[in-house]
C-alpha cells in the first residue's frame, strides 16, 4: 500500500513515463511469448472451446495484467485509470503488428523459428496479414478493460481475478476433470460445462459466476461480520444459480446450449440471479454464523475432540488419495505414481538438507544406487544375479544406498556450503558415467541398461493393482513410512544436533554434538531414503536405464523441498505435486514444460522464499529478515535477530544460511 | 556405552579411511601412468596432441570460470545461468557467422576470416551481456539480501528458463557452425599435430584474460569491483555504486563466457540449447580448482582441468585395460573436484580467500 499512496503525489509526466515503461514491459513480453513458440503452440489447445485459445489466452491475458499494471499510477481517476490501461495495452499489442511487419519483410523466420506464417495466423485471429491492426485494437480494448478493474472496489478486482484465474485453470485441467465427470451421475452437468477440450462458453459463465459471487457475496458477507462465510455462500449460489438455469435450458431447449451466444447468455443470467441471491443469502448465513461464535464453542471442546474435527477434512482427502488411479485413468496413475516417488525421495532430502542443512546435489546418486541393486537382484534378464523378489530386494537397496551414503559422506564431510552442493554434484555425475560407461558394462548393462525386473505384485492383466496403481500404492506406504520416521526423528535427540549443526557448526560442536557422527547419519540416512526411490523407481518402470539417471533428479528434488517449503512434511509433498505432477500432465507442452519450470522457480523465489507451505518457524525467520531490507544494507544484517533474540525469540530457525565455507578441520 | 570411546573409533576410522582414499588414488595414478608408459602403446606425437588439446579446452573453461569466480566472489552466490549465458554466446556467434558467411566474408582470405571471427566474439559478447544483466536484474537482484539457497534455487530456475528459451526460439536441432576453412589447417611445425583453431583459441583465450585481469587490478572499476567484493558495505561508504559494480562483474564474466562459447564453437563445430550445461559444470569446477573467487585461479583451474581431462583418462586408465577410457573424462575431472574440496578445499590459488573468510 505505501508504493500506491506515494505514486499518487508524483508529477503526471513521472506518472506517464512510468505508464510507457510498463507498456514496453508488456511489448517485450508479448514478443517473447510469440517468438518463444508459446503462442502458435499453444493455439492447438483449446481453452474455452471454439472461442479461446490458449495461445490467444496468453497474450490477452498479458494486456490485461499490462492494463491492470499501468492504471497503478492513476489511483482514484477513472477515466485515466482506462486510458493508461489502453495506452500500455496498446503498445503491447503494437509489438506484434510491428513483428508482423518486419518479421515477413527481413525473414525473420530464418532465426527465429517460430516468426512463422501460423504465429501471425493467430496474431490476427486467422485472418492474415493484411488485418495488421487486429493486435492492435485488441491490446486497446483489453488493455482498457484492465485498467477498468483497478477503478471497481478491491474484493470486487479480487473476485474477477480469481474467476479469470479458475477459468484458466479449469480450461487447462478440462481433460482430467471431464472424464470422471461424464462417468458419474452427473453427466449432463458434465457434458454443459465441458467440451471435448477445454470449457464451454456456458462453462465459462458459470465459473465466472461463481467468482463473481464470491466477491459480492464476501463484501456483504463482510459488513455482517463473517467475510468467509458470505464469501463461500455467494460462490456456491452464484454457480449454483447459472447451473440451474442452464440445466433448465438444455431440457427446455435441447438446440439453444449449442449455440454459443445463448449458451453464454443462459450462463450470465443464471450468474446475475445466483449472485444477487448469493449475496443477500451470504449476508443472512453470516450475520446468523457470526452470532453463533463458533469459535468460542470450539475452544470450549475438549482437546479430543478439537483434534477429531480438525482431522475431519482429511478422511475425504485420504479417500481422494486412495482412489486417484482409478478415477483419472492409466496416464494420470503414471504421473502420480511419479509425484510419489518424487515425495519418497523428498522426505529423505529433507532429512539431509531440511534438518541438518545439507544441500545435497548429487542425490541422483542414491537413487541410482537403488535402482540397479534391486534390478541386479531381481532381474530375470542375464545381467540379474539373483532371482529374489522385489520384496526381498528392497532392503537390500536400502542398505546398500545407506552405506553407498556413509563411504561418500565420509571424504566430504567437512567441507560446507555451497562446496558441499557443488562437490555432491560430482558425485552424482561420476555414478551417472559410471553407469554408462564401457567399464562397468558387463555388470550394468551400459547404455542398455537392465530390464526385465518383475513388478512387486504378480497380478494377472486386467487386475485392478496390474499397471502402475500397484507401484502407487507401494510408493505411498513408502512415503507414510518415512514420513513418519522423519516426523519422529526430527523432535528426537539426534533431529535437535541435526538443526544445531544447520544453524551454527562450530557452537554445535562446543555443545558436544559429535559433527561426524551427526552429519554421517544424516547424509546415509538421506540416501537410504533415495536408494528406496530407486528401488520403487525399478519397478514402476520394470527395468532400470542409465537415462533415468540425470542431474535433473537431484535438482528435482532439491527445488521441490525448498519451493514446498524446507523442513515441513506437506511441503515436500505440494512441491512434489507442483514441480513434478504439474508438468508431467502437460507433456503436450513438452518443449515447455522446463521454460514454465524455470520461470516458476524463479518467481517462487522472488516473492515466496519460504515455499509454498513453510513450517512455522523459517516464516517467522523470513519475514524477520524482510523486515530489514534498507537499500545498501550490510549482507547478513541482523538487526532483527538480535532484537528477535533480545524479546526472548531464540528460535533462529535459518535453514539456508550456512556460515561460509572454511577449511576443513 | 562410553561416548568418549566410540567418538575416538569413529575418528580413528575416519582418518584410516581418508588415508586409505588418499593412498588410492595416488597408486591408482602412479600404477596406472607406469603401466601405460611402459606399454608403449603411445608415441610423443600422440601425447603432444593430448596436451595441446587438453591446453585448448583449458582455455575455454578457463574464459567460463572467470564468470563464475567473478560472481561467486563478490555475492559468494553459484550463477547456475552461467553456463546459458555462455550458450547464448555461441548461439549469437552463429548467427553472426551464417551472415558473414552469406556475405562472403568468413573465408574470402585470411585476414577476413580473422576479421570476421573478431566480429563473432564481439557479437557474442555483446550477446552475452545483455543476457547475463538481465538475469541479474530479474532473477539475482531482488534476492540480494536472501539466504543463501535462494539465489541458488532461482538461478536453476534461470538455467532452465533460458535453456528452453533458447529451445523455443532456435529449435531443438543442433546446427552446425560455418566452416572457417584456414582454421582446420595444420600449423605445419613438424611432427607435431596443431590446427590453426587451437592456436587460435589458446590465444584468443590468453589475450582476453589478460586484458580482463589488467581491467581488474588496474582500472578503477576493477578496483571498484574488488572493493565490493572485499566487504560491501565498508564499499557503499567509500562512495562505491554498489549495484553498478556488481552489474559490471556479471557484464564482464558474460562477455568473457560469450567470447569462450564461440572459441567453443569453433573448436566444436555446433551448437545446440543444451551446449552450455557441461562447460557451465566443468568450468565451476575449475573456478573451484583454482580456488573460487580468485581470477588467476580460475584461469590456472581451468587449464588443469583442461589437460586432466586430456591427458588424465589415457595416461591413468589405459594401462589397466579399461576399454573406451574417453567415457571416463568426467569421472577424472569430478574425482578431481571432490579431492580439491576434501585435501585443499580452499583451491590451488585460494589463500586470500579461505583465510579472510574463515
Amino acid at each position: 500500500m505505501t508504493a500506491i499512496s506515494s505514486t499518487i503525489t508524483r508529477p503526471l509526466a513521472r506518472r506517464w513515463r512510468h505508464v510507457i515503461a510498463i507498456g514496453a514491459l508488456g511489448a517485450a513480453v508479448a514478443l517473447y511469448l510469440a517468438l518463444v513458440g508459446i503462442v502458435p503452440t499453444f493455439e492447438a489447445r483449446a481453452m474455452i472451446s471454439s472461442v479461446l485459445a490458449l495461445g490467444e489466452t496468453f497474450v490477452l491475458g498479458t494486456m490485461m495484467v499490462i492494463g491492470y499494471l499501468a492504471a497503478r499510477y492513476f489511483d482514484g481517476q477513472p477515466a485515466m485509470s482506462v486510458l493508461a490501461g489502453a495506452i500500455a495495452g496498446l503498445m503491447t499489442g503494437s509489438a506484434l503488428t510491428l513483428l508482423m511487419l518486419i518479421g515477413p519483410a527481413i525473414d525473420l523466420r530464418s532465426i527465429f523459428l517460430n516468426a512463422s506464417d501460423s504465429l501471425y495466423g493467430v496474431l490476427t485471429l486467422g485472418r492474415g496479414l493484411d488485418f495488421l491492426w487486429i493486435p492492435m485494437v485488441g491490446g486497446v480494448v483489453v488493455g482498457a478493460l484492465g485498467g477498468g478493474l483497478r477503478i471497481l472496489p478491491r474484493p470486487i478486482q479480487k473476485s474477477i481475478a480469481a474467476g479469470l484465474l479458475s477459468l484458466v485453470a479449469l480450461g487447462l485441467f478440462s481433460n482430467l476433470l471431464r472424464k470422471p465427470l461424464l462417468a458419474s451421475p452427473f453427466a449432463s452437468i458434465g457434458r454443459l460445462l465441458f467440451a471435448s477440450e477445454g470449457l464451454t462458453l456456458f462453462g465459462a459463465a458459470v465459473t465466472l459466476s461463481g467468482a463473481l459471487g464470491a466477491g459480492i457475496g464476501g463484501a456483504i458477507g463482510a459488513r455482517f461480520g463473517s467475510r468467509r462465510w458470505g464469501m463461500l455462500t455467494g460462490v456456491a449460489l452464484g454457480m449454483i444459480g447459472s447451473l440451474v438455469i442452464g440445466l433448465l435450458a438444455a431440457d427446455l431447449a435441447p438446440s439453444a446450449l449449442a449455440r454459443p451466444e445463448f449458451a453464454a447468455l443462459g450462463g450470465v443470467l443464471g450468474g446475475v440471479i445466483g449472485v444477487g441471491m448469493g449475496g443477500l443469502l451470504g449476508g443472512a448465513i453470516a450475520r446468523r454464523v457470526s452470532s453463533l461464535r463458533l469459535d468460542r464453542q470450539f475452544d470450549a471442546l475438549p482437546s479430543p475432540a478439537r483434534s477429531a474435527i480438525r482431522a475431519t477434512p482429511l478422511i475425504p482427502l485420504l479417500f481422494l488419495v486412495l482412489v486417484l488411479p482409478f478415477a483419472f485413468g492409466q496416464n494420470f496413475a503414471q504421473v502420480i505414481v511419479l509425484v510419489a516417488i518424487y515425495i519418497l525421495m523428498g522426505l529423505g532430502l529433507n532429512i539431509t538438507l531440511g534438518l541438518a542443512g545439507l544441500l545435497d546435489l548429487g542425490f541422483v546418486a542414491f537413487f541410482a544406487v537403488g535402482a540397479y541393486t534391486v534390478s541386479l537382484l531381481t532381474s530375470t534378464s542375464p545381467f540379474g544375479i539373483a532371482d529374489f523378489s522385489w520384496w526381498i530386494a528392497v532392503p537390500f537397496a536400502v542398505g546398500v544406498a545407506f552405506m553407498f551414503g556413509a563411504f561418500l559422506g565420509l571424504p566430504i564431510l567437512g567441507i560446507r556450503g555451497d562446496y558441499l552442493a557443488i562437490a555432491t554434484l560430482g558425485f552424482g555425475e561420476i555414478i551417472r558415467i559410471l553407469s554408462v560407461s564401457d567399464l562397468l558394462r558387463p555388470w550394468l548393462g551400459g547404455p542398455q541398461g537392465i530390464t526385465n525386473v518383475p513388478k512387486p505384485f504378480d497380478v494377472p492383466p486386467g487386475d485392478p493393482l496390474s499397471g502402475p496403481s500397484q507401484i502407487y500404492y507401494i510408493a505411498l506406504i513408502c512415503a507414510g513410512v518415512i514420513a513418519f520416521i522423519a516426523f519422529r526423528l526430527r523432535d528426537s535427540r539426534i533431529g535437535r544436533a541435526w538443526v544445531a549443526i544447520r544453524e551454527d557448526e562450530d557452537v554445535a560442536e562446543a555443545l558436544g554434538i559429535n559433527l561426524i557422527q551427526t552429519k554421517l547419519l544424516a547424509y546415509a540416512l538421506g540416501a537410504a531414503f533415495a536408494g528406496l526411490g530407486g528401488a520403487v523407481f525399478a519397478a514402476l518402470i520394470g527395468a532400470t536405464f542409465p537415462t533415468s539417471i540425470n542431474l535433473l533428479v537431484s535438482i528435482n528434488v532439491a527445488a521441490l523441498i525448498i519451493v514446498g517449503g524446507m523442513g515441513s512434511v506437506p511441503g515436500v509433498i505440494v512441491g512434489a505435486v507442483v514441480l513434478i505432477g504439474l508438468p508431467e500432465l502437460f507433456r503436450e507442452f513438452q518443449e515447455y514444460r522446463y521454460l514454465f519450470y524455470g520461470a516458476a522457480l524463479m518467481v517462487l523465489m522472488r516473492f515466496r522464499p519460504e515455499g509454498l507451505l513453510p513450517s512455522r518457524s523459517v516464516q517467522r525467520e523470513l519475514h524477520v529478515e524482510e523486515n530489514v531490507e534498507p537499500a545498501g544494507a550490510p549482507v547478513g544484517s541482523s538487526v532483527a535477530q538480535i532484537e528477535a533474540e533480545r524479546e526472548g525469540d531464540v528460535e533462529r530457525d535459518s535453514p539456508y544460511s550456512e556460515p561460509p565455507a572454511k577449511e576443513t578441520p | 556405552m562410553n561416548r568418549r570411546y566410540g567418538e575416538r573409533v569413529t575418528e580413528l576410522a575416519i582418518q584410516a579411511f581418508l588415508w586409505f582414499f588418499r593412498i588410492g588414488v595416488v597408486l591408482v595414478v602412479i600404477v596406472g601412468s607406469t603401466l601405460t608408459l611402459t606399454s608403449g602403446r603411445y608415441d610423443p606425437a600422440t601425447w603432444f596432441r593430448l596436451f595441446a588439446d587438453g591446453f585448448t579446452l583449458g582455455s575455454v573453461y578457463a574464459m567460463i570460470a572467470l564468470g563464475y569466480t567473478m560472481v561467486y566472489g563478490i555475492l559468494r552466490m553459484i550463477n547456475f545461468a552461467h553456463g546459458e549465458v555462455f550458450m547464448a554466446g555461441a548461439f549469437g556467434g552463429y548467427f553472426t557467422a551464417v551472415a558473414l558467411d552469406d556475405a562472403g566474408l568468413l573465408n574470402a582470405n585470411p585476414l577476413s576470416s580473422l576479421i570476421s571471427i573478431v566480429i563473432m566474439l564481439l557479437v557474442a559478447a555483446a550477446v552475452s551481456t545483455v543476457i547475463a544483466v538481465l538475469i541479474e536484474r530479474i532473477a539475482y537482484r531482488p534476492l540480494r539480501n536472501a539466504p543463501r539457497l535462494v539465489p541458488l534455487i532461482s538461478a536453476i530456475g534461470a538455467s532452465f528458463f533460458l535453456q528452453y528459451t533458447f529451445r523455443g526460439f532456435f529449435g531443438s536441432r543442433t546446427y552446425s557452425y560455418p566452416t572457417v576453412s584456414i582454421l582446420n589447417e595444420d600449423v605445419g611445425i613438424p611432427l607435431l599435430d596443431l590446427r590453426w583453431v587451437q592456436v587460435l583459441v589458446i590465444v584468443a583465450a590468453m589475450v582476453m584474460m589478460t586484458l580482463l585481469y589488467l581491467f581488474v587490478m588496474r582500472s578503477k572499476t576493477g578496483t571498484a569491483i574488488r572493493a565490493v567484493s572485499e566487504d560491501k558495505s565498508t564499499a557503499a561508504l567509500m562512495g562505491i555504486d554498489v549495484n553498478r559494480a556488481i552489474v559490471t562483474t556479471f557484464a564482464l564474466g558474460a562477455a568473457m563466457a560469450g567470447a569462450a562459447g564461440v572459441l567453443y564453437a569453433l573448436l566444436f563445430r555446433q551448437v545446440d540449447f543444451f551446449t552450455g550445461f557441461v562447460p557451465g559444470i566443468k568450468a565451476f569446477t575449475s573456478a573451484v580448482l583454482g580456488g573460487i573467487g580468485n581470477v588467476p585461479g580460475a584461469m590456472l583451474g581451468g587449464l588443469f582441468l583442461g589437460e586432466i581431462e586430456a591427458i588424465g583418462p589415457v595416461l591413468f586408465f589405459t594401462g589397466f585395460g579399461v576399454p573406451s577410457v574417453n567415457q571416463l573424462k568426467d569421472v577424472i575431472a569430478f574425482t578431481m573436484l571432490v579431492l580439491v574440496l576434501v585435501f585443499r578445499p580452499s583451491g590451488i590459488l585460494g589463500e586470500r580467500l579461505a583465510r579472510q573468510r574463515a
